[in-house]
C-alpha cells in the first residue's frame, strides 16, 4: 500500500476506526442486510469510542474539526459495512450545515450530542420531483410572525427516523427561484413532522431511508440557517465539503472487495494450484488494487486541501467522488468474477458489497451531475486564465 | 474507592506457534497482547469507578515494553499505571511474581481492592492472584464472574463459577477477586483515552523501590522450575457394555476382576 505519511493521530484514528468496526460491525452485517435492522449497536460503539466528531471542532465536543480523519473512519467502516458506513458519514452530512452556518448558540445547541454520537443527524433536500434538479423544491416554509409553518415531503433522507437533528430545504419564496430556498433546523417531535415507511433497498440495506413528511410543521425563525434565500448555498456548500466522504466510503467499500478477492483466489485451488498463481486472476487483481489506490490518493488529496483551508475544492472534492464510486462499483463486481459462483452467493460478502457500491454512484449527487460539474469547472478556470 | 488491576503482557496465542524439538513457545516475532482474562478485571474495575467513583491504578510486573499494555488500560478508561520492572525479576516463578507484586502493591498505599484475571494464557497456573492475596495477608475470591461492590459498609458480594454450581460469597475490603472471560465483554478504548495513554506517565518501580528482599526474586527466589512442557494425551474413549442388566453386571465385574482392584 502507499505510504500516506500518516501522522500518530492519524494512525490512530484509523486503527481505532477498523478495531471498533471489525468488532462490532463485521459479525453483524449479513444479518443487519438480511433484516434491515439499523446498526444501533456498532453506533454506540463510535459513539463510545470517540469516532463521531472526527469534523468537529474540540469547543463543540469534536476531534478537531478533520475531513482527512473523518475520512479515514469512513473508509474503514464502510470497508466493513457500506450500510453502517452511510449511517456514520450521514450524520456529518445532516449537521454540516450547521457547523458551516449556525449561529453560536445554534452549534452549541446542537452540535455536542452529535459530536459524541448520542444524537444522529440527517439532510433533508432530495424530494419526488427534485433529485439531480435541487431547484424543483416543492416543499414550501410560509412565513407566519416569529414562526414559518412548513408543508411539503422529502424523499430518501438518509437516517430518516432515526436521526434528532435534520436540516431540512425549503422554498420561502417561490418566486425568487433558486434565491427563494432556505435552510432549517428541524428537531425530530416538531408538532407536524412525522416520517413516512423505510424504504427497501437493493444495497446499504441496514441504514434508514425514510420520507420526512411536514404538515403545517411550526418552526421557529431561531431555526433559520443562514438567513432567508440562502438555503441553496447552505445546501452546495455542504455538499462540497461532505463528497469526500461520500469518496471515502466508496474506497472502503472497494477495499473490503478487493480484501475478499485476494483471500479467496489464495485459497481456491483449481488445476492443482491455487487460483492466485494463475495470471488471469493475477491481472484482475492488479488492476482492482491499482485502481482501489488511485480512488484512495483522489480522496486523500481533496480531504488534505480542505483541511488546509483551500476555499475552492468543487472541482476535485466532485473528481474524488466520480472516480472513488465508479471504482467501487467496478472493484465489486470483479471481485465477484473472482469468487466465481461463491462471489454470486450470499453466503461470501462480495455481492453485498456490490450491491452497497452501487448507491455511491446515484447519492449525493449522480456521477452525472459531477461530471457536469468538473466540466463546469474546467471551463471556469480556462476562462479565468485568459 | 480505589481498586488495583495486576495485568500481564502476553503473546498473541492465536498467531503463536509451538517449537516441536522444545515443545515451548515461540514468542519472537509475535505480537503482544493484555491476558484476556486481565481485560475482564480491568472493565470490571472500570465499572466499579463509573458506579462508585475513586481511582484505577493497573500495575504490572515485566520488561519496558510492557509498559504497551499498561497504556491500553489507560486508552480503556483506567486512571494511573505502574510498571514494576528490573533486571532482578527475570526468571520469576509464580511465588516471586506474586511476592514481588504484593511489595509494589504495599508501596503503593490505600486500596479496596486487587483485581486479576483468573490465570494467564501463557502460563495458565491461576496462582498469582491468589499468591497476591496470601503475600499481603487479605481474603481472595476467585473465579468471579459477577462482582458487586458496597464502599458504605466495605466489602464486595461476589458470584464465583465453579464448575458444577456458582457460588456466592461475601468479602471485606481490602481483598483479592480474580475474574473469568463470562464475567463481562471489555470495552474498546476511545480516542480520547488513547491520547492520554499517548501523554500518560508510566510509574517504573525497580527491586529498591518496593523494599524486596533479594532472596525472593527472580530466577534465584524461585522454588519451582519448569522441568518439562507437553501435552497430556487426550483420555481414550471409554468402552460401553451392552446387554441385559444382569450381563452387563457380570461383564463389568470381569473387567474389574482382570484389573485386580477387586
Amino acid at each position: 500500500m502507499l505510504d500516506y505519511l500518516l501522522t500518530e493521530e492519524q494512525i490512530m484514528v484509523r486503527d481505532l476506526a477498523r478495531k471498533v468496526a471489525r468488532e462490532k460491525a463485521l459479525p453483524k452485517r449479513a444479518e443487519w442486510d438480511e433484516t434491515g435492522e439499523f446498526p444501533w449497536e456498532a453506533l454506540k460503539a463510535f459513539s463510545d469510542a470517540d469516532l463521531c466528531g472526527l469534523y468537529i471542532p474540540e469547543e463543540l465536543g469534536g476531534f478537531g474539526q478533520s475531513v482527512f480523519n473523518f475520512c479515514l473512519a469512513t473508509e474503514e467502516i464502510s470497508r466493513v459495512c457500506g450500510g453502517v458506513g452511510v449511517t456514520f458519514a450521514a450524520s456529518a452530512l445532516g449537521s454540516t450545515p450547521i457547523l458551516l452556518f449556525g449561529t453560536d448558540e445554534q452549534k452549541k445547541k446542537y452540535m455536542p450530542p452529535i459530536a459524541k454520537g448520542t444524537k444522529l443527524a440527517a439532510f433533508g433536500l432530495t424530494e419526488a420531483n427534485a433529485g439531480s434538479d435541487a431547484a424543483g423544491i416543492e416543499t414550501v416554509a410560509k412565513k407566519d410572525g416569529d414562526y414559518f409553518i412548513i408543508n411539503g415531503t422529502k424523499q430518501w433522507i438518509t437516517n430518516g427516523g432515526e436521526a434528532e437533528t435534520y436540516t431540512v430545504i425549503a422554498m420561502t419564496d417561490k418566486s425568487k427561484g433558486p434565491r427563494g430556498a432556505t435552510a432549517f433546523i428541524v428537531e425530530k417531535g416538531t408538532p407536524g413532522f412525522t416520517f413516512g415507511k423505510k424504504e427497501n433497498k437493493m444495497g446499504i440495506r441496514c441504514s434508514a431511508t425514510r420520507e420526512l413528511v411536514f404538515q403545517d410543521c411550526k418552526v421557529h425563525k431561531s431555526q433559520v440557517l443562514g438567513r432567508e434565500g440562502m438555503g441553496f448555498i447552505v445546501a452546495m456548500k455542504t455538499l462540497d465539503l461532505t463528497r469526500p466522504g461520500i469518496g471515502a466510503q466508496a474506497v472502503g467499500i472497494a477495499q473490503g472487495a478487493l480484501d475478499e478477492a485476494i483471500k479467496y483466489a489464495r485459497e481456491r485451488v483449481q488445476f492443482g494450484k491455487p487460483i492466485s498463481s494463475l495470471q488471469a486472476i493475477q491481472h484482475m487483481l492488479a488492476d482492482m488494487a491499482t485502481s482501489v489506490e488511485a480512488a484512495r490518493a483522489l480522496v486523500y488529496a481533496t480531504a488534505r486541501m480542505i483541511d488546509a483551508g483551500h476555499k475552492d475544492y468543487t472541482l476535485p472534492a466532485s473528481e474524488a467522488k466520480l472516480f472513488a464510486s465508479d471504482t467501487a462499483m467496478k472493484v465489486t463486481i470483479d471481485a465477484i468474477q473472482v469468487l466465481g459462483g461463491y462471489g454470486y452467493m450470499k453466503e461470501y460478502p462480495v455481492e453485498k458489497m456490490a450491491r452497497d457500491a452501487k448507491i455511491t454512484q446515484i447519492y449525493e449527487g449522480t456521477n452525472q451531475i459531477q461530471r457536469n460539474q468538473i466540466g463546469l469547472a474546467l471551463i471556469k478556470e480556462s476562462a479565468q486564465k485568459k | 474507592m480505589d481498586i488495583i488491576v495486576c495485568i500481564k503482557q502476553v503473546p498473541d496465542t492465536t498467531e503463536v506457534k509451538i517449537n516441536p524439538e522444545t515443545n515451548t513457545l515461540i514468542r519472537e516475532g509475535v505480537p503482544s497482547i493484555i491476558n484476556p482474562f486481565d481485560e475482564n478485571a480491568v472493565e470490571a474495575a472500570l465499572v466499579l469507578k463509573e458506579k462508585h467513583g475513586g481511582k484505577v491504578t493497573v500495575i504490572t510486573m515485566g520488561p519496558p515494553q510492557a509498559a504497551e499494555a499498561l497504556k491500553a488500560t489507560i486508552a480503556m478508561g483506567a486512571d494511573e499505571m505502574v510498571l514494576v520492572s528490573d533486571r532482578a525479576f527475570a526468571g520469576s516463578d509464580t511465588w516471586a511474581t506474586s511476592y514481588t507484586l504484593s511489595q509494589a502493591i504495599k508501596k503503593l498505599g490505600n486500596f479496596d481492592l486487587i483485581l486479576c484475571g483468573k490465570q494467564a494464557i501463557d502460563g495458565d497456573t491461576a496462582q498469582v492472584g491468589p499468591g497476591i492475596a496470601e503475600w499481603l495477608g487479605i481474603p481472595q475470591v476467585t473465579f468471579a464472574v459477577k462482582l458487586e461492590a458496597d464502599p458504605a459498609n466495605k466489602k464486595v458480594k461476589v458470584e464465583r463459577m465453579l464448575e458444577e454450581i456458582n457460588e456466592i460469597v461475601e468479602a471485606p475490603f481490602p481483598c483479592v477477586v480474580t475474574a473469568v472471560k463470562q464475567m463481562n465483554i471489555p470495552r474498546l478504548p476511545s480516542l480520547k483515552g488513547m491520547m492520554r495513554a499517548k501523554k500518560a506517565e508510566v510509574k517504573i518501580l525497580s527491586a529498591q523501590d518496593i523494599e524486596a528482599d533479594p532472596k525472593n526474586l527472580g530466577l534465584n527466589g524461585s522454588p519451582t522450575s519448569v522441568v518439562r512442557i507437553f501435552t497430556p494425551p487426550p483420555r481414550g474413549g471409554g468402552e460401553v457394555l451392552t446387554g441385559e442388566a444382569g450381563e452387563i453386571v457380570g461383564k463389568l465385574i470381569g473387567k474389574i476382576k482382570d484389573r485386580k482392584i477387586i
